[in-house]
């Protein structure tokens, strides 16, 4: 690292993922600090550490933490705008869009009785997603008009008028994986199946992670997917249709790795941290 | 694994809580006798917090 620079890992929580990228950087003789957001004040322009790799767990907390760390002079790493974009489901589509990939139909209704008919034009089965959040929570499907209905009124009741803003996409006949990609530096470390009980193949609603061969394919879209995001480090999510096409389901920006580092015989805290000391000047 | 000889109590259920040799401030832990999430608050000497409560945002 470069004469007199400070580096931090931001993380409120240490998780498995947090804990091998510190002891990788350990390993590789970096001198790093934990910073914690839950204490953080940047104040007066003034910041503590000047590369910052971000894993906080809350999305607001992260965007805002990156956003005055920049703003103070701090390089981090994914930006505030790459965790804006890829922690806000329609900002992602909209990314992918305007860079060409291939992503669900997707529509972005200002009212849950818009959305209404916003799902007449995409068609059922279709599921509603929150616009912030991850790990499938609150992710619903949609098999039919009168459920729809239904899951909007209660969309409607809920508190915050972003709430209020609904994201629709069609429901992508797939077997019962999806395929994750692990990008570091534009490049495809590897990719894993997620096979879970249920529709939704999240890692944190007990989806299984397998390794998966990553083909030239995987590599293309998920790299571009990530730059389209501005994401440096992050977890693509591709679905892979009843017909064989791949599309973009997200990007995540403070990706976890553990299912994918067990799957492969990829050191991915090293990587990542291999990576963030590059950055970083070391 | 090494575990800390001083193990901490729970501060849900007083039970001693084995730790990581490695451990970090801020790591998440689990009670084996209760099973509250747990959060290392100090590592010498080794004390825990009741985890925070998962908050809406939280994902990757």
């Amino acid at each position: 690292m470069r004469s007199g620079r400070r580096l931090a890992v931001l993380a409120s929580r240490v998780r498995f993922e947090e804990k091998q990228i510190m002891a990788a950087l350990d390993r590789r003789g970096a001198t790093s600090v934990h910073l914690d957001p839950r204490s953080l004040v940047v104040a007066d322009g003034v910041s503590r550490t000047d590369f910052v790799l971000n894993r906080e767990v809350g999305h607001y907390r992260a965007l805002y933490a990156a956003s005055a760390l920049e703003s103070a002079g701090a390089t981090v790493l994914n930006s505030a705008a790459a965790t804006h974009v890829s922690g806000d489901k329609w900002l992602t589509t909209s990314a992918l869009l305007a860079a060409g990939l291939p992503t669900p139909r997707t529509a972005l209704a200002m009212t849950p009785e818009a959305a209404v008919d916003a799902l007449d034009q995409i068609g059922y089965p279709a599921v509603v997603k929150p616009l912030v959040g991850s790990w499938g929570r609150l992710v619903t499907a949609l098999p039919d008009r009168p459920t729809a209905t239904a899951v909007l009124e209660h969309v409607a009741a809920l508190p915050s008028p972003q709430q209020h803003v609904v994201y629709v996409q069609e429901l992508v006949e797939k077997a019962d994986r999806d395929i994750r990609v692990l990008v570091v530096g534009g490049e495809a470390l590897g990719a894993t199946y997620r096979r879970g009980d249920e529709w939704r193949t999240n890692v944190a609603r007990g989806a299984v992670s397998t390794r998966c061969d990553l083909t030239d394919v995987h590599t293309k879209l998920a790299v571009a997917a990530a730059d389209a995001v501005g994401a440096e480090i992050a977890g693509v999510d591709l679905l892979e249709d009843a017909d064989g096409h791949l599309t973009v389901l997200e990007v995540n920006d403070r990706v976890e790795f553990r299912g994918f580092q067990d799957a492969h015989e990829i050191d991915v805290a090293d990587a990542i941290a291999s990576y963030v000391l590059r950055r970083a000047g070391a | 694994m090494q575990k800390v000889m001083n193990a901490p109590e729970c501060p849900e259920c007083a039970a001693p809580v084995s730790i990581d040799a490695d451990a970090r401030v801020s790591e998440i832990v689990e009670c084996l006798d209760c099973r509250s999430e747990l959060e290392i608050s100090s590592v010498t000497p080794p004390s825990l917090t009741l985890a925070p409560e998962v908050e809406e945002d939280w994902g990757e």
